[in-house]
């Protein structure tokens, strides 16, 4: 007999009152309404617990860092609890061929029946040999792990885009989660990281409802990454209005004006930040007065400085951006014209002499 | 085809009637609005991009970039419904009005005419030759640079639109798609600005172009663009 989630909750010390907490917190948080927490608190009760197994390739681990500090009440119990965090080779207790064994004896006992969540991504060149674990590539490992799943998580902008490492010129060539797996169901929460109670609330959609969240064409979860930064952002009243910091510590900063012309990537980036935030709610970067850098979005690395709004195009070779390649084309055609509008007057007087000359 | 045609039209009408009537209404009205819309789309555009220094008093007073920007998608509306409008006229309107759309690419004798033209530009000939429509050269600098970057630019506008019209909404339906191909949507934004300086480059050329055809050949331009008739001078 298999486990529900609130059988472990229970056995753990954790009070149903803290537990009901939970569920309506959890609820609220997923802009379901009130009749839902009944229906979460159901689902945790009754359901058997969905195994997962948390492997990580080549990452950092603040996916892992934000995931425990996700700010819902008793944090790290009730969420590493829920989860049934059969593997995760950075939190486990045991080690080597231990710990190992638990994937073999996951796919096999829940065929089918577990989710895979990845933290990080697999280098493909030299044959996958810039990540190794238990002695073999993690990439042979990530395709034979995702095999049974029944869906498989991304955590972070490196499972779901690549991030630092596949940044050009992706020496290594990490690849995302995606596009080494297919034919699976695959959850992109990007992000570096993504917002812990984006991430438990992603896990508990799926637990709760039995069914992956509606995602958009970037295969990330709509209710989460639906909307820009910059939609929902505290300071969008001083965009509308005109209102810049237009120098770090000047007076549109200190007043908290807009940081788009300080390169803030709020109007290009699709996250929870501005409405979620950071920390339990404490803050997020546009509120402590820097620009957002864009983490979530794919690519970010490649795509020109932090601190300028008109960024760079890579595509031309050399770093410009496109009002300096814009700008050079319209001066140069500009000049041609004029020069070719002199010429013309010359030719056209010269013409004009030989004619009165006849 | 068409150019040769063309020629020997404008010859033989040259000599007995010296103009044809060229541009229809539809055409010269979305010609003047188009370029309405491009000026506000052009300046409204960039100031989106970088916007004028800070505006003093209270957010609630003001609304400047609100403005801009809905005069930007105002003028975007204008200039999408203007094309797909210009689109259908292609269809129902004289061949002239099929010009910008198509170019007769595996005609030997069209070809021979880009030449011609460029030898024109390049001062390498003495005489202009007559045209009804456009000239070779104009048509394919039209069909490039007008013609397919419009659409380039209203598919990138719409992109960019949608993000804030939001998931679902038409423009997110039909456009939305933009967004990742081209890598997401800083790049987009990237790109439609550097469309719209292509697109400045091109109105000074189509602008000199018209204003040097007009005293140079033996054709009227500027005013044909405002009657509809090709007036020929010999």
């Amino acid at each position: 007999m298999t486990e529900t989630f609130y059988d472990v909750l229970r056995r753990q010390g954790i009070t149903r009152r803290s537990f009901l907490k939970f569920c309506s917190l959890t609820a609220t948080s997923l802009g379901l309404g009130a009749a839902a927490a009944p229906r979460i608190a159901h689902a945790m009760e009754n359901k058997p617990r969905t195994p997962v197994l948390w492997l990580h390739g080549l990452e950092c681990t603040c996916c892992s860092e934000s995931f425990i500090r996700s700010a819902h009440p008793l944090t790290k119990d009730v969420v590493l609890s829920m989860l049934s965090l059969d593997y995760d080779d950075t939190l486990m207790a045991a080690a080597g061929h231990q710990a190992e064994a638990i994937i073999e004896e996951i796919k096999r006992k829940y065929k089918g029946n577990y989710i895979v969540a990845v933290e990080g991504n697999p280098p493909l060149n030299e044959d996958g040999m810039f990540c190794i674990q238990g002695g073999r590539p993690f990439i042979d490992k990530l395709k034979e792990t995702c095999a049974d799943a029944k869906a498989i998580i991304s955590w972070g902008s490196c499972a779901s885009y690549g991030c630092v490492q596949a940044a050009k010129p992706n020496p290594t060539r990490a690849t995302p989660v995606h596009k080494v797996i297919t034919g699976k169901p695959i959850i992109n929460v990007p992000g570096c990281p993504p917002i812990a109670e984006v991430m438990t609330g992603v896990v508990t959609y799926m637990l709760t409802f039995d069914r992956i969240p509606e995602l958009d064409r970037q295969g990330r979860p709509k209710m989460f990454y639906g909307q820009r930064i910059h939609d929902k952002c505290y300071r969008r009243g001083h965009f509308d209005a005109g209102q810049f910091a237009e120098a770090w510590d000047d007076e549109g900063a200190r007043k908290g004006y807009c940081l788009y012309k300080m390169g803030c990537k709020g109007p290009t980036t699709y996250n929870a930040c501005s409405s979620m935030r950071w920390n339990g709610g404490v803050s997020w970067p546009v509120q402590s007065g820097h620009g957002c850098i864009g983490c979530s979005e794919d690519g970010f690395w490649d795509k020109g400085s932090f601190y300028d709004r008109v960024t760079d195009i890579k595509q031309f070779g050399v770093e410009s951006n496109a009002d300096q390649v814009g700008g050079t084309v319209a001066a140069v055609t500009g000049a041609a014209i004029a020069a070719h509008a002199a010429v013309t007057a010359l030719a056209r007087a010269r013409n004009k002499n030989e004619t009165n000359g006849e | 085809m068409l150019s040769q045609q063309d020629m020997l039209e404008a010859e033989r009408h040259g000599r007995q009637v010296r103009s044809i009537y060229v541009y229809e209404a539809p055409v010269r009205l979305w010609h003047w609005i188009n370029a309405a819309a491009m000026v506000v789309l052009a300046v409204t555009g960039y100031l989106i991009g970088k916007p004028l220094p800070t505006v003093p008093g209270e957010a609630a007073d003001n609304f400047l970039l609100g403005y801009l920007r809905f005069a930007h998608f105002a003028a975007g509306y204008v200039f999408a419904i203007g094309l797909v409008a210009r689109v259908y006229w292609a269809f129902v309107g004289n061949h002239h009005a099929r010009q910008i759309f198509m170019l007769p690419i595996s005609n030997k004798a069209w070809w021979s005419e880009v030449l011609f033209e460029l030898r024109w530009y390049l001062f390498l000939e003495k005489h202009p030759k007559k045209y009804v429509g456009h000239n070779p050269m104009a048509q394919l600098m039209m069909f490039f640079f007008f013609t397919i970057l419009a659409f380039g630019m209203l598919v990138t506008g719409f992109a960019l639109y949608s993000e804030g019209a939001g998931l679902g909404s038409w423009s997110d339906s039909l456009f939305g798609w933009v967004l990742p191909l081209l890598g997401g949507s800083m790049q987009t934004h990237s790109w439609h600005r550097l469309g719209m300086w292509i697109m400045m480059s091109f109105v000074l050329l189509h602008v000199y172009a018209a204003i040097r055809e007009d005293i140079m050949s033996r054709q009227s331009l500027i005013s044909t663009m405002v009657s509809g008739w090709r007036m020929f001078k010999d």
